[in-house]
């Protein structure tokens, strides 16, 4: 594929915006699109403090489902997939979508059970899944193991046809290089120490190349969200954990799809060039290191070889950490804070390659509007006070 | 592999152990008499810096005994 | 083609080879690019995405298109593939094959400790080592680059003396230390060994690599880094061309001119500085200037400067030396750029860089920094030396060297990473579509990227991007060094822990009789529970309805061993028991039992079980088979983190406790002769109550009257040792009355039948004990942990979900367990708002009907409403019922 010619500018900061996004992950530099294309507000800037799209943007998986439980998760991702099935274009950006089908494997029979809840719940959301017996996963990925002899027998899995995989750097490119084109300025570089507040309002950040005005300003940056709502005294329910993944070199095409596996703690594609793709578990404790405990490698590659043992002989050849914000119940925040003008997008954990599009329209319209639209009502700071949590560890899919 | 020190047996392995997350987060002394604001701090709000963290580990692989310590969460290194 | 004498190969042990199907020779100690060299072999696989001739361009693990495939594995490189007779290899462009391993190698794991550990068995590796072991301190010697046998100390300084001699020194030849990780954590891999080893100090000596010069057409076969060169002709004997051209911008290359000379071939020198020094033999002719580019049809025949042409078939290229900093660099050590090269400058754990490593290239100033490292080692960990008299070594005038970053020419075949195929065209092509960071460009042109880990393209690569951007490598800072830092098999990763050894396996004493009584398992949690007994003919329906059958109507019985089991005790047992679990138990006189239920800090349900009053102050907690370890965890927390001043402890006896249940009408005649010293009426031993006693083969047992199904119904609780023994005197005693075995799918039907639900099957983390409709087990006198959360707004709502009953119109029909419910009224076009999700679903033998467990929003008041449950290519009407279905009055646990 070609990339096009031009990119990007590398602008200067100017002394004020109607919006500034700090952050310019994938997810800020989605809302900077969507705030142009959707609401016309272009007066924006998104400061990130390195290169842009290079946290956890350009450290994840790359893996695209919506096969979500509850209601309020199915309807955001799935308004996200819907959105990637016509962003190549919308970008003008061949950023190797590819929509070759997430399996999640079952292995006990607590996990068929969950399996059929989450697909029969999916479908009645309008989202295409279906359950397959072993037999049948074999046929979707000939090279999992399914006999009935391994310590964790695969006794069926889900199916979500339309989820997949797609190049995440390019995704994040390809956003960038439309907001650069509506005018949003992308500031790399730049790194937000504070912000400038008037009673109980922001009106601006504090940056280490001066101080930046914005009438709103939007919280984009993951694992780092709590750190800079800390300098307002906000208190958000986030745990910065490291988060490994690792690829192997180029192999020809053995793996035809996505295959993941909450039991035996395993998800895996191939990318386009050929090498696999593979996340690892979170590391238990708190991090902002970007890089992680090598135990958790040896066991992601042990439970690998369980159900693929045609990778034995493959290499890995890079592993890395990213920093993922988890909340207690493992769905995000998306909306309010105390602080007035404030918004927050976080606690994204290990999903959030996945949303980027579908983030990027609710936060735009969240900074728009200073209200949230429909479908990220539910995500509140609130319901950690209410109850009303929006629970995905009671889901079956690993939440990658 | 971090390199824990547990104060009763020493340095060990980080797969001996499970995080415990903040450290000094005490259970309220009258939980009903909290509001639900109050509560949900306790319930689901922990700090989460870059620095210093005071922080529980459990020995579980070893004495099962919880202990509280200082670790700097960019570096990983333990400060007590 | 091979000399005539020298290197270190054995030629007194031939060996044949098959490359890309053609057979050939070579020798014990070649590596496969060697030999291949040996037999004119220079030519490999064409490249990636160009399809452009390469060759041989290395002699080691920064080779970067000599891949091979050998056997099963992919992507090898030629440059450390050791030959061995028969070894058959193919040639590979850029993408290896997976293929199932026939062979299933076996790797295995190693972990040790080590005082000092030294990476790089080079001079000053060496050095490094010995002087640290010299005074007693355990020092472990990582040979990086060898790709086998022993550490060779061909060449060694005088007065280095070997290292194998030391007590306290462990070498490990061969060996590539790839992984540097936190508190002096590093990963060595040594043939099919994944050694771990945590040190107090690390020496890094691993040396540095060669660089290219980027110039036009600089892949051609032929053209490789001057010290490979050397390499194959001192250490293996062969000469990669007769007729050799020399470009270098430093020293360090004359040294391949010489080795060139002598062996006979005719060489002409290209020196990038505009006075080079006098360093090559008489004779040699050393031109200043540039190679600009090359020629041949594949392989090379000449090479242009500005103004010449010469022929020649090898080009020897040295553009300096880069230290290989990659494990300082993943020390989390910070890097400098000293106008040739990044080299290391603050380490950030407990670690010394020498050497080439450490951007020291002459011998002497090398072997001075490694000997005092090692004395400070040593001192640091207790085991002081001191300094060893310096080896007598030649100390050289260096002419400075003159880096080159790019040669003017066409940049689309200017290459920059030769495995990756990406040339200066697509770096200009990233930089001109405005990227400034060199990890957008190294991105957006994948260089850096491959399993050669960008070691002969990351330097060069940021001199091009310094150069369009008008800056010095060192302002652009380079790319994150992450482990590993050589490619290591998926295999050596996982080690042992695969098949069998996976996952341990858990199986109660009574296992074995299970598995010689044809017992189908489940997995739960770590544990092999018997699922049903299927007799001869039997399907799983027809064995569970049986099963089921005899306990609602004679007598069953089933392991239960695999429950969770923990003693607490102290005088405080009692109120601990009372602040953990939702209801009561200070009160629970000695000799009872109370079923329990136990709440997270949010309210929601996690763990129940029976616990008995051993004594005023000792307790007997039972919990669900795959909560145990959770539970145990969770109590010993709370009791050493919240409110260490109650004297209470927790031992865990899950596995020195068998349980057998013992159920049915008949089960009380059954354990009167399995316990004739027992008093079993009503009276003397009422429900809820324990006895210590005798089985009648001698057996001490702890029987309780606990029931999980409604019926009349017994647990025999003996030592783990005497499972089996107990399992089979009331199999024997039972046989008169047809006792039947039963396995988790029979419990889970027959307490179904009784609406109780299991912890994490009708429950999934969002559920409270009201939800559940136990609003009878949470106490409102005391507080317990989770208490305060059920008040809250939302989970206090009357409509939440609740566990309910379902029965389905079609008394035939059943649910499958995980089908989502929807109104009769509800609209099936999406979204269509669900009501809930069938949790638990069973045929009733006892009901003879089908009938279900599921959580519906509203659900207590909403009784005798039809539901509907979509299912694609039919709907399954239900009707919503008290989750009771059988002897609701609780009549027959007495019998």
């Amino acid at each position: 594929m070609e990339h096009p010619d031009w990119l990007w500018r590398t602008p200067e900061p100017r002394r004020s915006y109607d919006v500034i996004i700090v952050g310019a992950g994938g997810h800020g530099l989605a809302t900077a699109y969507y705030l142009a294309r959707n609401h016309g507000i272009t007066n924006v800037a998104v400061l990130e403090k390195g290169w842009l799209a290079g946290g956890n943007m350009a450290r994840n998986t790359t893996i695209i489902r919506s096969n979500y439980l509850w209601d309020e998760s199915a309807a955001i991702y799935e308004h996200a997939l819907k959105l990637w099935e016509g962003l190549q274009e919308d970008l003008e950006y061949d950023f190797l979508f590819s929509q070759r089908g997430v399996l999640n494997l079952a292995h006990t029979l607590q996990d068929v059970r969950e399996g059929t809840r989450r697909v029969n719940a999916n479908r009645l959301n309008g989202i295409d899944g279906e359950w397959l017996t072993p037999d049948e996963v074999a046929k979707v990925c000939p090279i999992v193991d399914v006999s009935p002899d391994v310590r964790y027998p695969v006794l069926g899995g889900t199916w979500q046809p339309r989820a997949g995989i797609a190049k995440h750097d390019y995704v994040a490119w390809a956003f960038a290089r439309k907001a650069d084109r509506y005018g949003v300025d992308l500031i790399q570089g730049c790194e937000v120490t504070g912000f400038i507040t008037d009673g109980d309002r922001v009106t601006g950040v504090r940056t280490n190349r001066g101080p930046i005005h914005a009438g709103r300003i939007g919280l984009a940056a993951a694992g780092h969200t709590s750190v800079l709502a800390s300098t307002l005294g906000i208190r958000l329910p986030l745990q910065s954990h490291p988060l490994q993944a690792l690829v192997s070199e180029l192999l020809e095409p053995v793996h035809p799809t996505v295959v993941m596996s909450n039991h035996v703690h395993v998800y895996v594609s191939q990318a386009h060039k050929g090498e696999l793709v593979m996340g690892a578990g979170i590391d238990s404790y708190n991090s902002y290191g970007q890089r992680g405990s090598v135990h958790v490698i040896e066991q992601q590659m042990a439970a690998a070889l369980e159900l693929f043992p045609i990778f034995a002989n493959a290499h890995l050849i890079r592993t890395w950490g990213g920093i993922v914000d988890v909340t207690p119940d493992a769905s995000p925040i998306i909306g309010r804070t105390p602080v007035e003008n404030l918004f927050v997008n976080c606690g994204w954990g290990t999903g959030g390659f996945k949303a980027t599009p579908g983030v990027g329209w609710v936060f735009a319209h969240t900074l728009a509007h200073g209200e949230p639209h429909a479908l990220n009502e539910p995500f509140t700071l609130e319901r950690f006070t209410t109850g009303a949590l929006i629970d995905e560890h009671g889901a079956a899919a690993v939440a990658h | 592999m971090l390199l824990i020190s547990c104060p009763w047996c020493g340095e060990r392995e980080e797969t001996e152990f499970h995080y415990g997350g903040q450290a000094f987060v005490a259970y309220p002394a009258d939980p009903e008499s909290l509001s639900d604001e109050e509560w949900a701090q306790y319930v689901f709000f922990r700090d989460n810096p870059k620095g210093a963290f005071a922080e529980r580990w459990v020995h579980s692989a070893g004495c099962r005994r919880w202990f509280n310590t200082v670790r700097d969460t960019v570096t990983n290194e333990f400060q007590s | 083609m091979r000399l005539p004498e020298g290197g270190e190969i054995d030629r007194t042990k031939p060996l044949t080879f098959t490359l890309d199907g053609v057979e050939y020779s070579g020798f014990e100690g070649d590596t496969l690019a060697s030999a291949m060299i040996a037999n004119g072999v220079l030519q490999v696989a064409p490249s990636l995405y160009r399809h452009r001739p390469r060759g041989i361009f290395s002699a080691g693990i920064e080779e970067p298109n000599a891949l091979v495939q050998v056997g099963p594995e992919p992507s090898l490189q030629a440059t450390t593939v050791r030959l061995t007779d028969g070894l058959v290899a193919r040639t590979l462009s850029g993408v290896g094959r997976l293929t199932p391993d026939s062979g299933q190698r076996r790797y295995d794991k190693r972990y040790t400790h080590t005082d000092v550990l030294v990476i790089g068995a080079g001079p000053a590796g060496r050095m490094a080592a010995t002087t640290a072991a010299a005074g007693g301190a355990r020092v472990m010697l990582v040979g990086l680059s060898y790709p086998s046998g022993n550490v060779r100390f061909r060449g060694s300084p005088q007065g280095i003396p070997p290292a194998d001699g030391a007590a306290e020194l462990r070498v490990l030849s061969g060996a590539r230390a790839f992984g540097y990780y936190d508190s002096n954590y590093v990963l060595v891999a040594h043939q099919q060994t994944l050694w771990h080893v945590r040190a107090r100090r690390v020496i890094l000596a691993t040396g540095a690599h060669e660089q290219p010069i980027v110039f036009e057409n600089n892949d051609r076969p032929g053209i490789m880094l001057a010290g490979a060169v050397r390499k194959y002709i001192t250490n293996y004997a062969v000469l990669p061309g007769r007729k050799a051209v020399v470009f270098t911008t430093n020293d360090s290359a004359y040294a391949t001119v010489a080795a060139l000379v002598q062996s006979g071939a005719e060489v002409t020198v290209v020196d990038s500085r505009p006075n080079p020094p006098d360093l090559a033999p008489q004779g040699v002719e050393v031109i200043s200037g540039l190679i600009t580019n090359t020629d041949g049809p594949e392989r090379l025949t000449a090479v242009s400067t500005q103004d010449r042409r010469i022929e020649c078939d090898l080009l020897a290229v040295s553009g300096g030396w880069q230290p290989a900093v990659h494990l300082f660099s993943q020390s989390r050590g910070t890097l400098r750029w000293n106008g040739q090269a990044f080299v290391p400058d603050t380490p950030a754990q407990a670690n010394h860089v020498v050497g080439a490593a450490n951007g020291t290239f002459d011998t002497r100033a090398a072997l001075i920094e490694a000997t005092e490292a090692g004395v400070e080692a040593a001192a640091a960990v207790g085991y002081p030396v001191p300094p060893p008299p310096l080896p007598a070594v030649r100390e050289r005038e260096i002419t400075p060297a003159s880096p080159v970053w790019l040669v003017p020419g066409d940049p689309r075949n200017q290459f920059v990473d030769l495995q990756r195929d990406a040339t200066v065209a697509d770096i200009r092509r990233a930089v001109g579509a405005g990227m400034r960071s060199p990890e957008h460009v190294k991105r957006y042109t994948t260089i850096g990227t491959g399993t050669d880990q960008g070691r002969t393209s990351n330097v060069p690569a940021l001199g091009v991007i310094a150069a369009e951007l008008g800056v010095t490598p060192g302002d652009l800072g380079t790319t994150t060094f992450r482990a590993p830092s050589v490619p290591v098999s998926f295999a050596l990763m996982a080690g042992r822990d695969r098949g069998k050894l996976h996952d341990p396996i858990r199986t109660t004493p009574i296992h074995s009789w299970h598995v010689a009584h044809g017992a189908e398992f489940e997995n739960v949690g770590h544990w092999k529970r018997p699922w049903f007994y299927p007799k001869p003919g039997e399907d799983m329906e027809t064995a569970v309805l049986r099963e089921c059958r005899a306990a609602r109507t004679g007598v069953a019985m089933q392991d239960a061993s695999t429950l969770g089991k923990i003693e607490v005790v102290g005088a405080d047992a009692g109120e601990f028991l009372n602040r953990m679990y939702t209801n009561g138990f200070k009160k629970l006189p000695v000799g009872s039992a109370r079923y329990g239920m136990m709440c997270k800090a949010d309210g929601m349900v996690f763990d129940d079980g029976v616990t008995m009053r051993l004594a005023d102050d000792r307790y007997y907690v039972t919990t669900t088979t795959g909560g145990a370890a959770n539970v145990l965890d969770w109590f010993e927390e709370w009791s050493q983190t919240e409110w260490p001043e109650l004297d209470v402890r927790f031992t865990s006896v899950t596995e020195q406790w068998s349980t057998i249940a013992v159920v049915g009408p008949q089960s009380r005649a059954v354990i009167g002769l399995v316990a004739p010293d027992l008093d079993v009426s009503n009276e003397a031993f009422p429900f809820m109550t324990f006895r210590e006693t005798t089985l009648v083969n001698g057996i001490p047992a702890r029987i309780a009257r606990i029931s999980f199904s409604g019926e009349l119904a017994y647990e025999v609780n003996v030592s783990g040792w005497y499972g089996l023994a107990a399992w089979n005197a009331i199999h024997d005693e039972g046989k008169p009355y047809d006792i039947t075995p039963y396995g988790t799918e029979t419990m889970h039907v027959l307490r179904a039948e009784k609406g109780f639900p299991i912890v994490g099957q009708d429950t999934d983390g969002t559920v409270t004990p009201h939800d559940l409709g136990m609003s009878w087990i949470v106490s409102r006198q005391k507080d317990f942990v989770g208490k305060r959360s059920l008040r809250r707004p939302d989970t206090a709502r009357p409509d939440r979900k609740h566990l309910v009953g379902l029965l389905p119109v079609d008394p035939a029909e059943l649910l499958p367990e995980g089908a989502q419910m929807v109104a009769s009224d509800a609209p099936l076009t999406p979204p269509v708002p669900m009501e809930g999700h069938v949790t638990s679903s069973y045929r009733s033998a006892v009901l003879e009907r089908t009938f279900a467990l599921a959580l519906i929003k509203n659900g207590r008041h909403r009784i005798g409403e039809t539901l509907l449950a979509p299912l694609g290519d039919r709907v399954i009407a239900a009707t919503v019922t008290e989750p009771v279905f059988y002897d609701k009055e609780g009549a027959r646990r007495d019998g």
